[in-house]
């Protein structure tokens, strides 16, 4: 177990945990009430190197190791949603473009993604096509020395702003992964506005019309597209998730527990009540147990064991319901108050239910290791 | 490693996931054979890289390299001997 809780973290991520506490926590709810992240807090994001954390050394990243983006994570779920779903998905594709691009793309990419002059969005999910990734109806077309680009993709985070967007489409019949510059004339962005969860998300609906690409823009080898390059960037997610999760569960239980020990309720504070303290015991063991299974992930994902895939979805199945549970018991302790528009719980209660939706939805989760957790199996000698 | 031990540490480890525990030859296409689910796939290269403590490189994403566990041996000495002359 010492290997999985004593890891060393690394003191620039701790520092990156600081900030995002000190600059994002206490703008949250403003930046939920305008839907956006404004220009001059992408301009601090980027100066902060949150989004440079997982591009390699040698192209101006930080080279985050998995517990280091764990910590990250945990800082952004407590704090921000919204932020945190901005380095999931900009470290979606510059994760992608590190593990799975040629030379060229890297030195195109690279270098701008880990400063944030570019930022990079996901672009997966279709009107009918969410969490079924093979069931997509985009397509690809060679023409000539091109690639001719047609479909439809919607709910894509930071859609609104993102200057390149990591497209999943069908090529000769099977699932591969392009990038496309949003600056190509085929390519139209739509703001997604009025979302209850991850309200400054900046979703868009993006629709490619003949979108004439480089054969260079290819990711990978189109034969491994879904299996390798989507789900490679799809478990990246999963962590991001799993750790902001954890972050927003403890979040929960930190405002929960505060109330409860304020607020007094006939004549003594809530906490004494054996009821409530039925509902903070929930919240301080489910929190905790999701931040130990997001360490375990993150243990098995830097050792690089084939097992950190399951049990990077079991973090992110666990912690995504511990976070639902928790902003709901929180909920329970405000009362009416917890409603309130600009209300932390409020934002929390929203926010908990995307966890449960987003990277895989919890019953994509229980599908995956129900199918490929053998390895724990094997291990308890079953 | 020799091609013999990598055969036997490829077999051992894809035969923990082949659905119903069928048996499968060293040429036979594990992925058409539709023995093995989605993730496999991404477990196997994990699997290569950790194991067999080599990079699998852009370049490399071919599923003929990965299809059996005779392209694999054959995959895995071409890599190491890279290794070796460098």
């Amino acid at each position: 177990m010492s290997e999985v809780l004593d890891r060393p973290i690394r003191a620039d991520a701790q520092v990156l945990a600081a900030w995002i506490a000190a600059e994002i926590a206490p703008r949250a709810d403003e930046l939920d009430a305008a839907q956006q992240i404004p220009p001059a807090l992408f301009t601090s994001i980027a100066k902060s190197g949150l989004l440079g954390a997982c591009v390699p050394l040698s192209y101006g990243g930080a080279q985050y190791d998995a517990r280091s983006i764990l910590t990250v994570c945990e800082a952004l779920g407590r704090a921000s949603a919204s932020v945190l779903s901005l380095f999931t998905v900009h470290t979606m594709i510059s994760s992608a473009i590190a593990r799975w691009g040629n030379s060229a793309q890297r030195a195109l990419w690279l270098p701008s993604l880990a400063g944030g002059e570019t930022i990079g969005a996901l672009a997966l999910s279709e009107p009918e096509a969410g969490s079924d990734t093979g069931g997509v109806r985009a397509t690809l077309r060679r023409d000539g020395e091109s690639l001719v680009l047609s479909g439809v993709k919607t709910w894509i985070s930071f859609g609104q702003v993102a200057s390149v967007f990591l497209v999943s489409a069908i090529l000769d019949g099977r699932v591969a992964a392009v990038l496309v510059e949003r600056d190509n004339p085929g390519v139209c962005v739509t703001p997604v506005p009025e979302m209850t969860g991850f309200r400054a998300g900046m979703l868009a609906r993006v629709e490619f019309d003949d979108c004439r690409l480089p054969a260079t823009s290819l990711l990978g080898n189109p034969a491994f597209g879904l299996s390798q390059i989507v789900g490679s960037v799809l478990d990246h997610g999963r962590f991001c998730i799993a750790g902001g999760s954890a972050g927003l569960a403890r979040a929960c239980a930190d405002v929960a527990i505060r109330h409860a020990r304020s607020r007094l309720t006939f004549g003594r504070p809530l906490a004494e009540h054996p009821l409530v303290q039925r509902l903070l015991t929930d919240l301080m063991v489910d929190s905790r147990a999701a931040w130990l299974m997001c360490l375990d992930a993150a243990a098995s994902r830097d050792a690089r064991r084939p097992d950190m895939l399951v049990r990077t979805s079991a973090a992110k199945y666990f912690a995504a319901q511990a976070a639902d549970k928790c902003a709901a018991s929180a909920l329970q302790l405000h009362g009416a108050s917890g409603l309130a528009v600009g209300h932390p719980v409020q934002r929390y209660l929203h926010d908990a239910k995307v966890m449960n939706l987003i990277e895989g939805s919890t019953q994509i989760q229980q599908m995956l290791i129900a199918q490929s957790g053998m390895q724990w199996l094997q291990e308890w000698g079953i | 490693m020799n091609a013999s031990d990598i055969g036997q540490t490829l077999r051992n480890f894809i035969g923990d996931f082949v659905r119903g525990g069928v048996h499968f030859d060293d040429n036979q296409n594990i992925f058409q054979a539709g023995f093995v689910n989605s993730l496999f796939v991404m477990q196997l290269v994990l699997f290569v890289e950790t194991k067999f403590d080599l990079v699998v490189e852009h370049e490399d994403m071919n599923l003929a390299n990965f299809s059996s566990v005779s392209a694999l041996i054959r995959f895995i000495q071409s890599k190491q001997l890279v290794g070796a002359k460098a």
